[in-house]
């Protein structure tokens, strides 16, 4: 029992029957890789499926409008949840912006910085992806499409004649990553001023914060319920 | 003095305002008003450029990143923990919400799983948000469209949740008291019965609300039939929350897709209205208040014992991978795409905000509408600007 438990609540014990077996099958969302593998072919070049959970699914770049069509329309998708853009290519900068403190607690292996490019859920090839999620409200399904874009054409087709909502997204995600959507019906600044230079959530842009003042680190953590002062040293 | 009669010059009168009505559909100027960024209708600093013909909205384009603070961008640099702190900020009105999906999608990663407690006064506390947040909503909807007292009440009545929050958490607006496998303390003595007390006044809130607005005159004719969303429209927009459920979609993340919360374990309804208008978004904003005081009733009946904490590490370290968790947040669904590479602080934080979605379908919505209902419209789509801005 915890030491903070209220009073007025009698402590039962949570012996509650919810432990749901881990699902080992998912016939759903297998059946809907098979349909999207199904209808664009050698375009599906990646697929991850989590049982139970979620599914992931990379397609080529000339295969993207293709994808989101198809999901709408054909598969009823309708739901556009988010679109966005991932910078696969560590910073440069590495951890030299963290404090001391955090470098000392289990974090030496981390003082030369690993450049390299490590693909994540459902692989990838190229240092910048972009990554969009639809949902099927009618059979309460998720899927989060993947697209590799090449470092010398950062360019993908826009998701805008198919979902209305993605316009905005993809307004953040060419602002954010410098990633172009081609039939986008206006590429503007949304968040930062117009005239800004540079892509801020690309990795190589550096966090001038940190640059000015260094963070504190991991100091003055709080005590957990039942943790013991010998614990604390990890 | 001329000698015209009433009736001729009366018959004049209606001659130049017919031609004025004429000369208005011919050739009108186009005007361009500027709405905010500080303006009370829009919880922040948002800006509307709209383009009118007359009284007639013809364009009008959103501009944001007043206050555009970059938090996926500063979360890339802070240790899971850390993170907690800055998404609290992004709806401040209903902020414990932002933090149960970030730390279920952490917990996701670590397949650590809060005890059965702490699942249970999270969702209290998520539920509370809500009330406190859509209070705000309900009484700054009577606001827009010219009716002041239900902003009072609803300012006065807030309160009684918010010291609930304030009581177990420490914070009224920024709790910061979930954490990765359970919550930073348990609830204090005697909570639950003042908070099933403050659920009672809530309840009578509604009354009051429901009272004063629903029914009046003026209200239902500046809201009945304003900003219609279609269904379809609103799904390919990414509409969530109540402003998808007045459009009839019988969607709900609570039910469908609990994530870890314990909605499915209490007796409730979701509530949806077919109309699809700004009338319909308050109705179901309305419903869901008092659905959710009574989820906090029994939320609070049933209230398992045991710990508040799982066992984690003192230094938490995510194990690699990607996971998305969304919960139906109080402005609609709010998710985290977090992508770990097993270090200390996350690879990136995708934030997948309610009101970015909700709001970007006004220059579709407030096209064709008269200057008085865009207030009507964005209040009754009701969103945070920091929920936006991020």
């Amino acid at each position: 029992m915890s030491r903070l438990s209220s009073t007025d609540t009698p402590v039962t014990e949570a012996a509650d029957g919810d432990e749901a077996e881990v699902v080992e099958t998912d016939e759903a969302r297998e059946a809907l890789l098979a349909k999207i593998e199904g209808e664009l072919g050698d375009a599906v070049v990646g697929s991850h499926l989590a049982p139970g959970d979620d599914l992931w699914v990379r397609v080529d770049r000339s295969a993207w409008a293709a994808t989101g069509a198809y999901l709408k329309n054909g598969l009823g998708f309708q739901y556009f949840n988010f679109l966005s853009g991932i910078d696969w290519k560590p910073s440069p900068f590495g951890r030299d912006m963290d404090a001391q403190v955090d470098l000392t607690l289990g974090h030496d292996e981390a003082s030369e910085i690993d450049m390299s490019i490590q693909p994540g859920v459902a692989g990838g090839e190229t240092r910048f992806q972009v990554f969009a999620r639809v949902n099927d409200i009618v059979n309460g399904l998720g899927v989060t499409v993947k697209v590799d874009l090449p470092d010398d054409d950062l360019s993908v087709a826009s998701w805008v004649s198919v979902y209305a909502g993605a316009n905005w997204h993809e307004r953040e995600c060419w602002e954010m990553y410098g990633i172009s959507f081609e039939g986008h019906p206006g590429l503007r600044h949304i968040y930062l001023p117009a005239g800004f230079e540079g892509n801020p959530l690309r990795k190589d842009y550096p966090l001038l914060a940190r640059r000015l003042k260094p963070w504190p680190g991991i100091v003055d953590v709080e005590q957990m319920p039942d943790d013991d002062e010998e614990e604390n040293v990890s | 003095m001329t000698a015209i009669s009433d009736r001729e010059q009366l018959s004049y009168i209606a001659a130049q305002a017919a031609d004025a009505r004429v000369n208005v559909e011919i050739e009108t100027e186009g005007m361009t008003l500027n709405i905010g960024p500080q303006h009370p209708a829009t919880h922040g600093t948002l800006r509307i450029v709209a383009k009118l013909d007359g009284e007639q909205v013809i364009a009008a384009d959103p501009i944001m990143g007043y206050m555009h603070r970059g938090y996926e961008k500063l979360a890339e640099v802070r240790t899971y923990p850390q993170v907690t702190t800055l998404i609290n900020r992004i709806d401040w009105v209903g902020s414990f919400a932002n933090e149960v999906p970030f730390i279920l999608a952490a917990e996701k990663l670590m397949e650590v799983e809060a005890p059965p407690r702490a699942a249970w006064i999270r969702t209290i506390l998520f539920e509370m948000s809500r009330i406190a947040n859509i209070a705000l909503f309900l009484g700054d909807m009577g606001l827009q469209v010219g009716a002041v007292t239900p902003a009072f009440f609803a300012f006065r009545d807030r309160e009684h949740v918010l010291n609930q929050i304030e009581a177990a958490t420490g914070g009224r607006f920024h709790p910061n008291f979930d954490r990765i496998g359970g919550l930073k303390d348990d609830l204090p003595a005697g909570w639950i019965a003042e908070t099933k007390r403050a659920m009672k006044k809530m309840r009578n809130f509604c009354d009051e609300i429901e009272g004063l607005l629903q029914g009046n005159e003026i209200f239902e004719a500046r809201c009945r039939g304003i900003g219609v969303i279609p269904a379809d429209v609103g799904l390919s927009y990414g509409l969530s929350g109540a402003n998808i459920r007045a459009s009839g979609v019988d969607w709900d993340t609570r039910r469908d897709n609990p994530n870890g919360l314990v909605h499915n374990e209490l007796d409730w309804k979701v509530w949806t209205h077919p109309d699809g208008d700004s009338f319909a978004r308050f109705w179901v904003r309305l419903q869901e208040v008092r659905e959710s005081t009574k989820m906090v009733d029994q939320l609070c009946d049933g209230l398992p014992g045991g710990p508040v904490m799982a066992k984690v590490p003192r230094i938490i370290k995510v194990p690699a991978g990607e996971a998305y968790v969304e919960t139906e947040n109080p402005l609609g669904v709010m998710g985290y795409y977090v992508v770990s590479k097993g270090d200390l602080t996350p690879y990136r934080v995708k934030i997948r905000s309610a009101s970015f979605n909700n709001i970007s379908i006004t220059p579709w919505l407030l096209k064709g509408v008269y200057v008085p209902d865009i207030v009507t419209i964005l209040g009754s789509l009701y969103f945070i600007l920091g929920d936006i801005d991020r």
